[in-house]
């Protein structure tokens, strides 16, 4: 039986961690995932979580610590956010280059400079190309149901995930979420088998300079270049979507609670105008569809889960049949458009999916977000669209832009 | 048919011609003078200030000192650190691979 308590993401995150039963976290202090390192700190004082607690001197060192002990056969767990994660940056291909299940929280935070400790999503996105799994969570409950999922997904596909939840909005806000039980939490979460055991009777030397072709080994094996290293890479993530769907699935019947997946669907059945978003934001659209549908507007949320793999298949089915599609960014590629918005429209490429894409930068670095500005962003777009005009530049909701 | 590297991450056991003969990739190789090789001259084991140095680990530190060609690279710190200037670094002949 799980039981419900009131507690914050970041609360959540932690609880998934020692429900996880890691057994090293090692994490450098940044608002706003503070809170989410000292509980952590607080469970191994306490005894109640078993694991080697490192105190390091700086993310980048995290992260070298999180790939050593997963190397080794740890389970390891690490959190961070905006700057923090960017100072880690070159650890993070590291461990997707190396294949570690690493779990990681990002509590996303605008970066600097200048400076801000507020929300937006600027940081994880920018780590697009890493080769890491990116889950975006909208709520605590599904901050916890991540954390568990992606330790399963992590530990088959051997890549690293960050789970992506939104600075204060979730971090630090109290919601009501369900606590698995220890014991389905163990019998969902096989233990880590390393994909390659490290001892001193069979010592190897780990990530060596690999040149531009296969080269044969001393013993006759005929050893992966560079290239087929990136490439297994690439199809292990290409693959890590059936992984991704069947543990949403499976952790469904386990728990009671489906994710949905690689994204989640909200009102969508009979929805002309489709709402799309990451994070909380798309747990904000949800309210707005309800005020826009109280008006007569048939609107629908598609709230994208995992951004990398990015859910080409899956979004091409639920925008199918849009007429307008409406996406929120907590982020924005500079010099071109919100992330989200040349994603969507590349895989809507040699689809049937014509529908005008308009896409909005909404809450940077903190600005709160509300139902009703995004209705009245819905309501302006369907308008236009409606008048002749679906073309649409970004734009910058809730900003003096002129 | 050759067998296939199955290995998730980039691995190496470590052994005798991991990377290849790269002996091959040699443009000088290290000639000893055993006239003024120190534990030649003195017929005992002394010195191997080259063994101690080859960053390859091709130097084997006998009476005779001998010196790995298949894997020596010709990278000269033998030559430079050897005390009484026995070793001189020699110009490959042409054509070798």
């Amino acid at each position: 039986m799980s039981d419900v308590q009131i507690i914050t993401g970041n609360q959540a995150a932690a609880m998934a961690a020692r429900l996880c039963n890691v057994q090293v976290v090692a994490a450098y202090p940044i608002t706003p995932q503070s809170q989410l390192a000292e509980i952590l700190s607080q469970y191994v004082e306490s005894g109640s979580l078993r694991a080697e607690y490192v105190r390091v001197e700086s993310e980048h060192s995290a992260m070298t610590v999180c790939i050593s002990a997963s190397t080794v056969g740890a389970r390891v767990f690490t959190a961070t956010s905006a700057n923090g994660l960017l100072y880690m940056h070159e650890q993070l291909h590291w461990a997707a280059g190396s294949r570690l299940p690493i779990v990681m929280c990002v509590v996303n935070r605008g970066v600097g400079a200048p400076w801000s400790i507020f929300n937006d999503q600027q940081d994880s996105l920018s780590q697009r190309d890493t080769g890491w799994i990116q889950i975006h969570c909208r709520d605590n409950q599904e901050i916890m149901d991540s954390v568990i999922q992606a330790y399963r997904i992590a530990e088959q596909v051997y890549a690293p995930i960050m789970v992506c939840y939104d600075g204060f909005v979730l971090s630090h806000t109290m919601m009501p979420v369900h606590i698995p039980g220890a014991n389905p939490v163990r019998s969902f979460l096989p233990p880590y088998k390393p994909h390659t055991i490290l001892s001193p009777e069979n010592p190897k030397n780990i990530n060596p300079v690999l040149l531009p072709n296969p080269r044969m080994s001393a013993e006759g094996i005929l050893c992966d270049g560079y290239m087929e290293m990136r490439y297994k890479l690439q199809k292990a993530m290409e693959d890590s979507r059936e992984v991704i769907m069947k543990t949403s699935r499976e952790f469904a019947d386990a728990f009671g609670r489906d994710n949905g997946g690689m994204l989640w669907e909200y009102r969508t059945d009979d929805a002309e105008v489709i709402l799309s978003a990451m994070g909380s934001v798309a747990a904000e659209a949800m309210a707005a569809v309800d005020q826009l549908r109280a008006e007569g507007i048939g609107a629908g949320v598609v709230g994208i889960r995992v951004f990398r793999p990015f859910p080409k298949e899956d979004v091409a089915r639920a925008f199918r049949k849009a007429k307008a599609i409406i996406l929120f960014e907590k982020s924005i590629s500079y010099g071109y458009e919100g992330g989200l918005s040349s994603e969507l429209k590349a895989a809507f490429y040699r689809t049937d999916i014509h529908a005008p894409v308009h896409d909005y930068i909404v809450g940077i670095g903190g600005r709160d977000v509300k139902a009703r500005e995004l209705v009245e962003a819905v309501k302006s777009s369907v308008e236009a669209i409606r008048t002749g005009t679906p073309e649409k530049h970004t734009s910058w909701l809730n900003c003096i832009t002129e | 048919m050759k067998s296939q590297d199955k290995s998730v991450s980039a691995m190496a056991d470590p052994a005798v011609g991991e990377a290849g003969k790269t002996g091959d990739w040699r443009d000088l190789k290290p000639v000893i003078d055993y006239g003024k090789c120190i534990p030649s001259v003195k017929n005992r084991p002394a010195c191997y200030l080259c063994w101690l140095y080859c960053p390859e680990g091709v130097v084997k530190a006998g009476i005779r000192v001998e010196i790995d060609l298949t894997y020596c690279k010709g990278c000269g710190v033998c030559a430079e650190e050897c005390p009484s200037k026995a070793i001189s670094m020699v110009r490959e002949e042409k054509g070798h691979e």
